[in-house]
């Protein structure tokens, strides 16, 4: 009924700490006169960003979904649920198990993918295969 | 049938954004985020429905999987349209500043 609500929220609040991070990124950099970006590290600003756009596209995408359904409507109070107040618990039992477990897996999802990016960037470049020879 | 749908339109747009660097410089990783931003989100959905239907989540009427088919194709295209819109502004390879500029002179 309105489980996007929740990782739309995360949206909202990662996108603020994104910026944040991003502006005392530059501050340190100035600051310190040492690039934040490193070779071997993405800096923790473009790490968030990756996450709110998880969360953005795909909340923005369920958005679609429930006006599709009926579900939201582009008039105020916006959830159709919201005119009885027996379905309006519903939706809020609803965001608070479907919504919160969506957002916790796209965190999660989301880890996973920066902890293997971060191994990725610190693997050493393979060897450039010989040329001419162990030719089978 | 949206998932399954959403699912295949992000797994292509991955691999589209692997192997082409054109594709990465439009941008393409834009519908990466929101296909499996969905998807993940979609999937959860599904188990709780899944846990709630059984094994009668698998034999959908036939008139919800169209329903469900048109609304996987109607999310794939929103957000085709959506990664247009955005390419079409931020204008990384300049065609469309160049076709402006080129229809002032």
């Amino acid at each position: 009924m309105a489980c996007f609500l929740v990782p739309a929220t995360e949206a909202i609040v990662t996108t603020i700490v994104a910026k944040a991070v991003k502006s005392h990124e530059a501050k340190t950099e100035e600051q310190t006169k040492v690039k934040a970006l490193s070779e071997d590290k993405l800096p923790l600003s473009k790490k968030i960003t990756r996450l709110s756009g998880f969360l953005w596209g795909g909340s923005g995408l369920l958005a679609f979904e429930h006006l599709w359904h009926g579900e939201i409507s582009p008039f105020f109070p916006f959830l159709t649920a919201a005119n009885d107040p027996s379905e309006m618990a519903v939706a809020f039992h609803e965001m608070a198990t479907v919504g919160t477990s969506m957002a916790v897996l796209v965190t999660a999802v989301w880890a996973v993918l920066t902890v293997v990016s971060d191994k990725i960037l610190k693997r050493k470049p393979k060897k450039t295969a010989k040329l001419g020879g162990d030719a089978v | 049938m949206t998932l399954l749908i959403t699912l295949i339109a992000a797994v292509i747009i991955t691999i589209v954004w692997y192997t082409s660097p054109k594709a990465r410089n439009l941008k393409v990783g834009l519908m990466c985020y929101m296909y499996w931003g969905a998807s993940i989100m979609w999937l959860v959905d599904a188990l709780f429905e899944y846990k709630e239907q059984g094994a009668g989540y698998f034999t959908p009427a036939t008139a919800d999987m169209i329903n469900d088919s048109f609304l996987g194709i109607c999310v794939v295209a929103l957000g085709t349209v959506v990664w247009l819109g955005t390419m079409l502004i931020s204008d990384p390879e300049g065609v469309v500043k160049k076709a402006l500029t080129e229809k002032k002179q």
